[in-house]
């Protein structure tokens, strides 16, 4: 579950104020804006990664708004994937849990499950640089998803994919949330995205997030 | 009318031109070296004791500056690439001053120093002036700058989205550093180290200011050129510059070689 209360974000001369919604656990919710609406730094401040200036974040019911990004539990796919390019496909996705000192064991079968679910096993030993548009896109999906994170946050993860491979992806998508359950928010400004994932649609115009 | 082919083909010949012309003058001007010397001449100087030490001394103090440069410019480095703290232009203004003076001018200012109460107290258990210490610290003071350049660059060409991720999945801003950006910055520093060791090799002004010209105590390779210059014998300056440029070659090659067969 992931809920904002008042929260006010100062980005540079940019910033949002009373930004309230919520997203129930295991929804899929998609959050759509214009570009440059502040969408981005709403999954930042999210995410940890901005300063809230006031207001709550909630996730699970638990308030992480002065936590570190280490501390909140968030799976976080950014819009440039941002991989590990020093590290193979499987390093990447044992980086979370191994950081979290996760067993051996655990880690082992997750990545094992992940790599069946996202279809890149033929791509573990595999480096970063080497992959395709679609194959880099499940692999940071499962690096984000690794250590089991109780929130899974997308920020546009489509939009540098051509048709085809986005259609795949929206596969990759649904079958991620059957099998995990995970509460997720996707950043997208397509309404076509929205539509075949979203159980919640919110919109950010003006600075104001509403449900629709 | 030119073609698209060809006039993309006299773009490149005119640009590699340029490249090629630079080239070939440093390369008559170290022909013209080489030439001016003999085998003879060469080994003759490798059998003198004062430039064994002086080649010993060169090569043992550039590689610890350099190795020290490095341990400076990494953390430098990232702190003006990535935190905008306040009075960052003064603080960057101060940090080239070594590469703006004359690197005479720096051997005085630390000399200058060193009869300071504080160089004193420096000085009293370390002993930089006139030994092998004030050496390294000359060729450090001035590789620093240099090499903290490079970081800088190299960590501001490296995206902070991957650190941000880290940190979400579990890193702490340390963990980030270490796992993520050093790694990443892994040729910044092949460079930085291969600038600041070159840099440290041809230093002389500081040198012979700062830490003087004792022969077997102090004595580095640029400084045996100008003793043997001062001497009136030409054949063994030529031979030891000729010695001077193999290892600077041979080390800045082999550092080349070293840092592209590191798998990214």
């Amino acid at each position: 579950m992931i809920e904002l209360s008042n929260v006010k974000i100062v980005a540079g001369s940019f910033s949002l104020a009373d930004i309230d919604f919520s997203i129930g656990q295991g929804e899929y919710a998609i959050l759509m804006g214009r570009t440059g609406s502040g969408k981005t730094t709403i999954v930042e401040t999210i995410c940890g990664l901005r300063p809230v200036i006031s207001g709550t974040i909630l996730l699970d019911g638990r308030d992480v708004t002065e936590l570190s990004p280490a501390d909140r539990n968030i799976g976080y796919v950014s819009q440039d994937l941002a991989l590990f390019d020093t590290m193979t496909v499987e390093e990447n996705l044992r980086f979370g849990p191994s950081i979290r000192r996760q067993p051996q064991k655990s880690i082992d079968q997750k990545i094992c499950e992940l790599a069946k679910l996202l279809d890149i096993k033929n791509l573990l030993s595999r480096r970063t640089q080497k992959l395709s548009g679609g194959e880099a896109q499940r692999v940071a999906l499962g690096r984000a998803l690794a250590f089991q994170p109780s929130v899974l946050i997308l920020d546009e993860p489509l939009s540098a994919l051509d048709e085809s491979t986005r259609n795949q992806m929206y596969d990759v998508l649904k079958r991620v949330q059957q099998q995990t359950g995970v509460t997720t928010l996707h950043v997208t400004h397509s309404s076509i995205e929205a539509e075949v994932l979203g159980t919640k649609i919110l919109v950010l115009k003006d600075g104001t997030v509403s449900c629709q | 009318m030119m073609t698209s082919d060809r006039r993309t083909q006299s773009f490149w010949l005119a640009l590699t031109s340029m490249m090629l012309i630079y080239a070939l003058f440093i390369v008559t001007l170290l022909v013209t070296l080489a030439a001016y010397t003999s085998p003879a001449d060469l080994w003759a100087a490798l059998q003198s004791r004062e430039i064994r030490f002086s080649l010993f001394l060169s090569l043992t103090s550039c590689s610890i500056s350099s190795l020290l440069s490095l341990l400076v410019a990494v953390p430098t480095g990232y702190v003006l690439a990535r935190w905008k703290i306040p009075g960052a232009a003064v603080i960057e203004s101060i940090l080239d001053v070594p590469i703006v003076l004359p690197p005479m001018v720096m051997g005085l200012c630390l000399l200058i120093f060193f009869q300071t109460t504080l160089g004193q107290a420096i000085d009293g258990p370390l002993r930089f002036t006139y030994t092998a210490c004030g050496v390294v610290l000359a060729q450090f003071v001035i590789a620093c700058a240099f090499a903290i350049r490079i970081m800088r660059g190299t960590f501001e060409h490296l995206p902070t989205r991957t650190e941000e991720v880290a940190l979400t999945l579990g890193c702490s801003r340390w963990g980030a550093f270490w796992r993520i950006s050093l790694p990443s910055a892994r040729k910044g520093m092949i460079a930085a180290v291969t600038i600041a060791w070159a840099r440290s090799l041809g230093e002389f002004g500081p040198i012979l200011v700062f830490a003087g010209a004792t022969r077997l105590k102090t004595e580095v390779l640029p400084t045996t050129v100008w003793l043997e210059l001062s001497a009136g014998n030409l054949e063994a300056a030529v031979a030891v510059s000729l010695l001077l440029v193999i290892a600077a070659m041979f080390v800045l090659t082999l550092v080349r070689i070293l840092g592209l067969e590191v798998k990214p």
